[in-house]
């Protein structure tokens, strides 16, 4: 069980997790307990390992997003986090498309924390025990933290909205990964039918399943479904 | 230049809740209709249940004209401007707003047509706020009510009637004013948390009831009935269950072969007779090319935002201020309805408000309006409460934490993952009244990407909205707390930026002087221009405006059938 004591996500970088895409392999490396999807992906290891790249985000900047991610909603004893949802990879493709607006925000705010860890800290950010990546954070939050365009808080309300996003989408846009977002706050997740029993206050057993698993909202000629007149 | 198009009987600007219900009776009429529309068509493949795309990403962007021209706000005339908004409410597309808007379908109680005078009889012409220009309505509840059966029945639209014909029915709105006949079709099912808030309702002495909803709650006019997804909240029915105007009063008026839709077609100005100051028809762009589209009649029907900036874009020698605008009362009355003052509960066990949509809900309406005695009480108007099931995981995620938890961290997640299911936020709609400093013009700076300057909103809520935004507060966290709530947090009153319930501009009513368009929706000063929509509303009421505009279209569309020589023929 990860605690905060133990090395976070960060010590294994975002380069050796692209090989093998998923919870399983993300909340083994955690040391998180496996969630029963994660087991079940273990179970039936895939065929070949999913190549991956990164979109837009430089390997640098996305170590310290995966850093930051990880402390923003942790790995710990309530199960997986946003490491193991994968919200940076959704921050990475979101900022090619619908989020591209903020690709700025992100090269300068990921920079400016590494130089506001390294003056306050002595270190980069993803060198940081967890506490000391914690008060950095909270330097943000807090908007006292130096050397941000336009401000610090600006930049933490930023990927703190976005990394809720990448942990508690649908699938589809790249987080959420194994669904281990609405598992912890216990969605019941998607049902295209819902009955008057499954509206009594206690709610109805999991499924876990994607909008575009739905047939009429995959898109023709792609079993995965197609781009949805949107960029995910 | 344009191209010159043949002439037709009516053009309507904007196929949305209104101009997509006002299009049925001309068609009936054998008149020949074409309403040109910004958007397009979709279909329910486009309406998948995707809370990233729908709520937090404005969902459908591709070639929204909406939001190339989001309104700028500013709170007085020397305030600094606030943040744009990113997105705007509303949307374009054949049927407009009404994909994906709520569908909550109220009529005005009586009250909201009289403001002036039953206030002034109750208590005095005193209590009429300072610098308000509200006046009564041209007409009562009496004068609607037809109007509204018949869109609640060629819409569709479930709920519980509380009063047919003067015979009250304790399970509907006791203080919603005699309606011919009840709804066409029952109301939506309630769940277990919102039956639990009727109780605690019960309890207080309060009377609940389920609102009315254009959601079928049965199988009507051949479409299903609600399938309770939890995806109805700025998305749209992937089984044509919301009775948008795309598969309700559309449908039915193309099939008259009498209504031809535009889709795609940017109206960008309204062209004028010099001579005779009557309308001639619209000039528009569609996929970079100019267009003249000749009409004996134009009604517009694009949304108040953009009703309020085609007139004032519209300029002309007979009309150097803007169209319709040489009593210079175009913007004025400007109203964003207040919904602000929420009140979010937390409870201490799960309400399961995972499914559900924002019309499924419990209603109190025992401090609406001026169902209560203001005699001692320093505002006038109420507000409904509304509570109802409508909850998806980000949403959930990013709650309140009520000062019990930070944001972030493994202290916040676990009060996110005891808590995301245990908190509610209910809905309050309150009486806003219309001000002399509140109103829309043209921005002097911000330009859509042709060129033409964007609405500009320079509205605050006054005193009378602030004291009723805290006292409709207090009574809703006083039902919370009935209902077993451990905790409550009350929001701030918010401001007037853009809204999906934007009022006036195009004001209503028989005195020139002080209004755009007269008892019928027609334009004083251009008697061949007619405006549909909530920009001719005088007072907002407490509850949805769409229903009441979308009366208020039917009616003004079926006075141009029944007058059509007289207003079309010059």
């Amino acid at each position: 069980m990860a605690s905060e004591t133990q090395d976070p996500p960060h010590g294994v970088s975002r380069r050796d997790l692209f090989k093998t895409v998923g919870a399983g392999a993300a909340a083994a490396v955690a040391g998180a307990p496996l969630a029963p999807s994660a087991a079940a992906a273990q179970a039936h290891p895939a065929a070949a390992p999913q190549l991956e790249a990164l979109e837009t985000l430089t390997a640098t900047e996305a170590d310290i997003l995966e850093a930051v991610c990880a402390r923003l909603i942790p790995t710990d004893e309530n199960g997986p986090g946003a490491a193991e949802a994968r919200a940076a990879h959704y921050i990475d493709r979101a900022l090619t498309g619908p989020l591209r607006a903020s690709r700025d925000a992100y090269a300068a705010g990921l920079a400016a924390i590494d130089v506001y860890a390294q003056a306050a800290k002595g270190a980069p950010f993803v060198k940081l025990s967890p506490r000391d990546q914690d008060a950095v954070l909270t330097d943000m939050e807090r908007n006292v933290a130096t050397g941000f365009m336009p401000n610090a808080a600006t930049f933490f309300n930023l990927v703190r909205t976005h990394t809720i996003q990448g942990t508690f989408c649908d699938p589809y846009y790249g987080g959420n990964a194994n669904f281990v977002g609405w598992d912890l706050i216990g969605y019941p997740g998607l049902r295209m039918t819902v009955d008057a029993q499954e509206q009594r206050m206690s709610a109805p057993k999991a499924v876990r399943k994607s909008a575009y698993e739905e047939a009429m909202f995959a898109g023709k000629g792609s079993a995965k479904g197609g781009d949805h007149g949107h960029r995910p | 230049m344009a191209i010159d198009l043949k002439k037709t009987d009516v053009v309507i600007v904007g196929l949305g809740a209104v101009g997509g219900v006002a299009a049925l009776p001309l068609a009936r009429a054998g008149l020949d209709v074409i309403g040109l529309e910004a958007g397009s068509w979709l279909t329910p493949r486009d309406f998948a249940p995707d809370e990233l795309r729908n709520n937090f990403r404005g969902w459908p962007q591709a070639a929204q004209k909406a939001n190339t021209e989001i309104p700028t706000h500013r709170p007085n005339a020397s305030a600094p401007y606030s943040p744009r908004l990113p997105i705007h409410p509303m949307m374009n597309g054949v049927g407009g707003t009404s994909l994906h808007y709520w569908a909550q379908s109220w009529r005005l109680n009586p009250w909201d047509f009289r403001v002036v005078s039953e206030t002034t009889r109750r208590y005095g012409a005193a209590r009429i706020p300072k610098g308000s220009t509200v006046e009564d309505w041209p007409f009562g509840l009496e004068e609607l009510e037809p109007y509204y059966d018949t869109v609640e029945h060629e819409v569709g639209v479930s709920g519980q009637a509380g009063n047919i014909g003067g015979t009250i029915d304790p399970r509907g709105n006791l203080f919603e004013g005699p309606r011919r006949r009840g709804y066409p079709m029952p109301p939506l099912r309630g769940t277990e948390f919102t039956e639990r808030m009727a109780t605690a309702a019960r309890k207080l002495s309060w009377q609940p009831f389920p609102g009315p909803a254009a959601v079928n709650s049965q199988t009507y006019d051949d479409r299903p009935a609600c399938q309770y997804h939890g995806f109805c909240n700025r998305g749209g029915c992937h089984v044509s269950a919301k009775n948008s105007t795309a598969v309700s009063t559309i449908p039915k008026a193309m099939e008259t072969k009498r209504l031809q839709v535009v889709t795609q077609a940017i109206t960008t100005s309204v062209a004028v007779d010099e001579r005779s100051g009557r309308v001639t028809g619209v000039n528009y762009v569609k996929g970079g090319v100019e267009y003249f589209q000749p009409a004996d009649v134009v009604l517009l029907a694009s949304y108040t935002y953009e009703n309020v900036r085609l007139l004032l874009l519209s300029k002309s020698r007979a009309f150097p201020n803007g169209l319709a605008n040489n009593g210079g009362q175009v913007g004025r009355h400007y109203m964003t309805h207040h919904t602000g003052n929420p009140v979010t509960a937390l409870f201490p066990f799960e309400l399961n408000n995972w499914y559900g949509l924002p019309a499924q809900g419990a209603a109190v309406d025992n401090w609406a309006d001026d169902n209560f005695d203001h005699s001692g009480l320093d505002f006038i108007g109420g507000g409904n409460l509304w509570v109802y099931s409508d909850r998806r995981p980000i949403g959930a995620a990013s709650m309140s934490t009520f000062g019990k938890a930070p944001t972030w961290g493994s202290a916040w997640k676990s009060f996110i993952k005891q808590n995301a299911d245990r908190f509610n936020v209910a809905y309050l709609q309150k009486t806003t009244l219309p001000y002399e400093d509140n109103y829309l013009d043209l921005d002097p700076v911000a330009k859509d990407p042709m060129g033409f300057p964007v609405t500009r909103i320079t509205a605050d809520h006054k005193d009378n909205e602030k004291r009723l935004g805290a006292f409709v507060q207090d009574k809703m966290a006083q039902w919370f707390m009935e209902a077993g709530a451990i905790a409550v947090e009350k929001g701030p009153t918010g401001t007037m930026g853009p809204s999906t319930h934007a009022y006036g501009g195009t004001r209503m009513g028989d005195n020139r002087a002080s209004n755009v368009v007269n008892r019928w929706g027609f334009v004083h000063e251009v008697p061949n221009l007619g405006i549909l929509g909530a920009s001719v509303m005088g007072t907002s009421g407490a509850h949805n405006p769409t229903l009441t505009a979308q009366a208020l279209a039917w009616r003004t569309a079926e006075h141009l059938a029944t007058n059509w020589k007289t207003i079309a023929g010059g």
